[in-house]
């Protein structure tokens, strides 16, 4: 365990060599930019991934150029076999989960702004901190490795359910090496974000200013919290399912593989495994996970909504102690992924209504937006916008949750489209929304420059639009009977489907094209954007009390002191109609809530 | 802009539903006794979600049109009841709804899962492999012949891995690629995988079950309408599954003994 | 509306105050360099991270092997083919040699504090109980490896039966974490031959230390009792 001050002494005086300063960077800012870039990078590897798929999906036999280069026999003359497809979709899915969605709302926004906005000149832990990151970056490096072994990446999707994953290559290309280096990239990836949550723990606890008690954190800072107390729990269970898998597979044991499989005539070497285990190893992880997704993006929406609509949240605590009851019941739903599993089906039943309940927190989450937006003054910019996509978004998504939630439905859906319409709306879109939602926010504190807003707000209208084009229609190939992971429709009552398919990919391709205005609007306005006032968006928060960039030490050799509440908005004061958190000016108002 | 947004999203929320309200993309008719029980279930899902779908999406739309871009003099409204005021709506609303849906639903799974087969119904077994299914029927002493591992071979087409000449129960057992069962007779469905994990998807027949390796289940329901139906694998289990189905045909008695006894006589 | 004057609360964390009144000189940077290179010069402004952090890792840890178990329990009762055979019987010498060296651990705080606290004037040689602690430490993951080399002998191997491969992961996951206690051990040392050991470093690597045992003896129950 290091003592932290000793760094925070090395970290008062800047570093000066390149090295030290943005690669092996121990300042939280550094560390959170390089992850955002590792999430930019996941995401665009992602997004092509997806059109590659989608292209297929509904062109199965429309070569597509240049793929070929990717895998000869994959893509032989550019057409998708079979099995490429789903090794495509397995690193799909799983470069966007724990590549995109766990790093840029959580990781990359987290370890920049959690300690600024806590009052702390840095993590505690910085050199955990800064291997954090790297052992991430090496994961990422290792899952991509995979696309370029002998037989390509794993096909047994971002779950890699056992069997399937536990054999070995008899059960078909990638489940050798591939398969391996996916479960050595994942289990690399957990103690990255072990160690990420271990630091976002510590300071959200240790090194708060003087003045900043918990319920003066702002809700961004409350959702990271939350989230790195749900990794550090979520993520100590996959590492094991991971060190077990890989066992499997390299010493020959039998923890997920059973007895008497017979494959391709031959019958496999072990013995007794469970098949349910891994799924409720798995899952036990994968629901929280899906909740560390969406969690900082609540966080990060209430932020940004509260500045613009110039006005608290109706009720600052009730947001807090929602988005903490979405963390416990997450643990207890997990089963929601099982219910035709082979589970015993009362247990089905059992975990059922947690995961109706679960939509009352949601809920209360919702409706306190709602309520705070009515007779608030919205400011209409990028941002706010994309806020409130994320709202609609998280709505649309959640509501098709529930229909998932219930077992005797779920009978019809499960493993259809639905599925993936459901998903795709809350992380494809609600998740990346509040991603969005953060970066237009907060560029100006980070590169001391204005994002362009007539190019945000296009990029806004395309993605919106261009999502619910995507993503509702899923629902309905859902609902009609259209099975998940197939990589082409040949089933009788899959073919009248196939217009819908073709909509969906012209649409899917049309968003993602949007995406590059977005990065083109990243890029161009770091640069010659214009440049940002230390305040740009009248916020109160403490990440606005410093200049744009923060200087090495955030808040340089001043100690902040906090007198209010984090969201004074709508008061009287000298400033206008807020009143900043470290300001001593006693001010007409609601009051810390009792 | 903020008018602009607030007519989109409501456009987009009624677009949304029409589909679902005109059952254009919908589940095929069931043709399950327990099935009806899973649609009403569907129905007033979809009811009550969508309503509160609807609702929040245009509250949404609508405070975004009245209550942005303000002139800068504008008042903070407060709203009516407060967040006490929701957070109690939302325990009343969606709590009572959670538990009404919920009880219903346990009733509709109840009905498939929480009862035991009738002595009378028809055992078939079906095998799920990379990548096809198999069915077996038990013959006339009503037993099926032991299963071999080793003995499982695609080539010489010992599917179940039997072995007649060793023991006796597997001397009838007829063996056959396509499921056929009689009209409003119960099938006791058991499930045997030979590989990795699969699935047994019916639409019409409102069944969907993972096979799980070294785990044999059983599952038993009643077919009552006669036809032809789909029979999809829904568990990712190799590159071969996106086509991995086979077919149930579900018949009258008389077509159906038929059918077995030629089915016997190619064995 | 009431009107209420912001004041700043009582920090409830020392942290907190220390460095918004900036008490130690830099900035209100804990001070870590001796005055007089005489480490009872330093004020220990200890930071409450290294203790709230090792407790949060604690919590990692646990729920770690908390997994293993559960997939122990559910892999045993998944299939009959468990086997139980006899845990190597240098699983209890090493146990032993694992809590002398938490005993020898506690020798060295308390003369490290003695001599912090300046109750004596000359440290007997705090470092002494130190290298004790980091030798038996050394030991048990030897101890450890002897168990499995008897295992193997007896052709227990990793894959023979899933006891024996949950004997090796469980035992080979906590040696990893002890080898991880001696890293801080060592880097304890370190700071204490520096004479700019601070008292947080080494209670949270003595807590870490304990922790170990805790875990091995937890082990060591479900294992006999599992195997
Ligand atoms: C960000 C990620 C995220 C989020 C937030 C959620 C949220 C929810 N999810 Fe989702 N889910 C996934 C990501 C996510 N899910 C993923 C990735 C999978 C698939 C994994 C795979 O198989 O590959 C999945 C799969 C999945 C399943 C399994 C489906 C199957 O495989 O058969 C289920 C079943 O219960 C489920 C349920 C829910 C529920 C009830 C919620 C609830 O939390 C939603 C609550 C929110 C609302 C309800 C909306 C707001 C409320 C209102 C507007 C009020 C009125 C509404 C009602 C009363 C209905 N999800
Ligand atoms: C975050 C998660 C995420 C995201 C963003 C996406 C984005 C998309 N996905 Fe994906 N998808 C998954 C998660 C995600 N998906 C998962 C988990 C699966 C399951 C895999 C499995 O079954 O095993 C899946 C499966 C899946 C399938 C089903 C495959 C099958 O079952 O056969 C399909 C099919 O159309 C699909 C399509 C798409 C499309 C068209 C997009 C488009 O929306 C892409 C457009 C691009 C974006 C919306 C991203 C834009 C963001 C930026 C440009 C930068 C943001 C900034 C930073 C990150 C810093 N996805
Ligand atoms: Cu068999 Cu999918
Ligand atoms: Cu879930």
């Amino acid at each position: 365990m290091h003592d932290m001050s000793q760094q925070a002494v090395q970290h008062h005086a800047p570093p000066t060599s390149f090295i030290r300063k943005y690669i092996f960077s121990l300042d939280h800012k550094v560390i959170g930019e390089q992850y955002y870039g590792l999430a930019l990078l996941a995401v665009l590897i992602g997004m092509v991934l997806s059109w590659i798929m989608r292209i297929h999906l509904a062109w199965p036999s429309a070569p597509i150029p240049g793929l070929e280069l990717l895998s000869k026999n994959g893509a032989p003359n550019g057409v998708l076999t079979p099995e490429y497809y789903l090794q495509l979709m397995t690193m799909h899915g799983t470069i966007m989960v724990f590549f995109v969605l766990t790093t840029a709302p959580f990781a990359a926004f987290g370890n920049y702004f959690l300690p600024i906005q806590v009052g702390a000149e840095d993590m505690p832990f910085p050199h955990f901190n800064m291997m954090s990151f790297w052992v991430t970056f090496v994961a990422f490096l290792v899952a991509v490795a995979a696309f370029f072994v002998p037989d390509g990446p794993p096909l047994s999707g971002w779950t890699a359910y056992a069997p399937l994953s536990a054999v070995g290559k008899a059960a078909g290309p990638g489940q050798g090496t591939g398969q391996v280096l996916w479960a050595l990239s994942i289990a690399i990836f957990c103690v990255g974000q072990l160690l990420g949550s271990l630091n976002f723990i510590t300071t959200t606890l240790d090194m708060r200013c003087k003045g900043m008690s918990l319920w003066r954190l702002p809700l961004s800072a409350w959702a990271w919290f939350i989230t790195s107390c749900m990794g550090l729990t979520a993520f100590a269970v996959l590492l094991p399912a991971c060190i077990l898998l890989i066992l499997d597979h390299v010493a020959g044991t039998s923890f997920f593989v059973a007895s008497n499989l017979v494959i391709n005539d031959q019958l496999q070497p072990h013995s007794g495994g469970s098949t349910l285990l891994w799924q409720h190893l798995f899952w036990f992880f994968g629901h929280p996970e899906v909740y560390i997704a969406i969690v900082p993006g609540m966080g990060v929406v209430s932020h940004v909504l509260i500045a613009n609509m110039r006005r608290p949240l109706l009720s600052h605590r009730t947001m807090i102690y929602s988005m903490g009851a979405l963390a416990v019941l997450s643990y207890m739903v997990y089963g929601h992924h099982m219910f035709v599993s082979g589970m015993n089906p009362f247990s089905s039943l059992v975990f059922s209504f947690p995961t109706l309940i679960i939509t009352i927190p949601s809920t209360i989450v919702v409706l306190i937006w709602l309520g705070s937006l009515y007779g608030s003054k919205l400011r209409i910019n990028s941002a706010s916008l994309f806020a409130i996509g994320f709202i609609s978004m998280f709505i649309s998504g959640g509501v098709s949750g529930f229909f998932l939630a219930q077992p005797s439905i779920d009978i019809l859906l499960h493993a259809t489209y639905f599925v993936v319409g459901h998903f795709h709306l809350v992380m494809a879109v609600a998740a990346i929304f509040g991603i969005f939602a953060g970066t237009y926010f907060w560029f100006p504190k980070v590169t001391g420059r204005m994002m362009n807003e007539t190019l945000g707000k296009l990029h806004f209208w395309l993605s919106f639009v261009g999502a619910y084009c995507i993503f509702m229609p899923f629902h309905y190939l859902g609902m009609a009977g259209n099975v998940r992971r197939y990589s082409s429709f040949v089933d009788d009552y899959l073919q009248p489907l196939m217009p819908l398919h073709k909509f969906i990919t012209v649409a899917a391709i049309a968003m993602g094209v949007a995406q590059f205005i977005f990065i083109y609007n990243l890029f161009y306005s770091r640069f010659k954007g214009k440049p940002a006032l230390q305040n740009p968006w009248e916020a109160t928060s403490l990440e606005w009390t410093i200049p744009s960039p923060p200087p090495h030490n955030n808040f340089g050799d001043r100690h902040p002191v906090v007198f209010h509440d984090p969201y004074q908005f709508g008061v009287e004061s000298s400033t206008g109609d807020y009143v900043m958190q470290d300001s001593p000016e006693q001010i007409q108002s609601e009051g810390d809530e009792k | 802009m903020a008018k602009v947004f607030a007519i989109t999203l409501i456009l987009i929320a009624i677009g949304s539903a029409i589909p679902i309200v005109m059952h254009t993309w919908y589940p095929p008719v069931d043709i399950s006794t327990h099935g009806p029980l899973i649609d009403e279930q569907m129905s007033d899902t979809m009811a009550e979600a969508g309503l509160s779908f609807l609702a929040s999406q245009i509250l949404l739309a609508i405070f975004v049109w009245k209550y942005s871009d303000r002139a800068p003099g504008a008042k903070i409204g407060r709203f009516p009841g407060g967040a006490m005021g929701l957070v109690i709506a939302a325990f009343l609303l969606v709590g009572t709804e959670v538990l009404a849906l919920g009880a219903f639903g346990a009733r509709a799974w109840a009905g498939i899962y929480f009862n035991a087969p009738t002595p009378d119904s028809m055992p078939v077994q079906v095998q799920a492999g990379q990548f096809a299914f198999y069915f077996r029927y038990p013959g006339p002493d009503g037993k099926f012949g032991p299963i071999h591992p080793d003995l499982v071979n695609e080539g010489s087409q010992n599917f179940f891995g039997t072995d007649p000449d060793h023991d006796a129960d597997a001397k009838d057992d007829i063996v056959t690629a396509t499921l056929a069962i009689p009209v409003n007779k119960e099938i006791h469905l058991l499930m045997h995988s030979k590989d990795v994990g699969h699935s047994f998807f019916v639409r019409e027949l409102r069944v969907q079950q993972d096979f799980v390796p070294g785990l044999d289940l059983s599952l038993h329901f009643t077919a009552n309408k006669i036809g032809k139906y789909e029979i999809v694998c829904t568990q990712l289990c190799g590159l071969g599954h996106y086509n991995m189905k086979a077919y149930l045909e579900v018949m009258s008695q008389q077509d159906f003994d038929g059918w077995l006894k030629q089915q016997a006589s190619m064995q | 509306m009431a009107t209420t004057i912001h004041e700043p609360p009582k920090v409830e964390r020392s942290a907190g105050k220390l460095r918004a009144e900036g008490v130690s000189g830099d900035g209100g940077w804990r001070n870590l360099s001796p005055a007089d290179g005489d480490i009872r010069a330093v004020q220990d402004y200890s930071s409450p991270p290294a203790s709230t952090g090792i407790w949060v890792g604690i919590t990692g840890i646990s729920m770690m092997f908390a997994a293993f178990t559960s997939a122990l329990v559910v892999r045993q009762g998944s299939a009959p083919d468990w086997r139980h055979f006899i845990l190597p019987p240098v699983l209890y010498a090493n146990t032993a040699l694992l809590f002398a060296s938490s005993f020898s651990l506690e020798m060295a705080r308390r003369r490290i504090a003695a001599f912090m606290g300046g109750t004596r004037n000359r440290a007997e040689r705090p470092a002494l109980w130190l290298h004790i602690t980091l030798g038996l430490g050394l030991l048990f993951v030897l101890g450890q490896y002897t168990a499995w080399r008897q295992l193997s002998a007896r052709g227990l191997f990793v894959a023979t039966n899933p006891s024996s491969s949950f004997f090796y992961v469980l035992t080979a996951t906590h040696a990893l974490h002890v080898l991880g206690g001696l890293l801080g051990l060592v880097y304890v040392i370190r700071k204490l031959n520096a004479m700019v050991l601070r008292r947080t470093t080494l209670d949270t690597a003595a807590r870490y230390w304990h922790f170990m045992d805790v875990l091995w003896l937890y082990l060591l129950i479900l294992l006999w009792v599992k195997l």
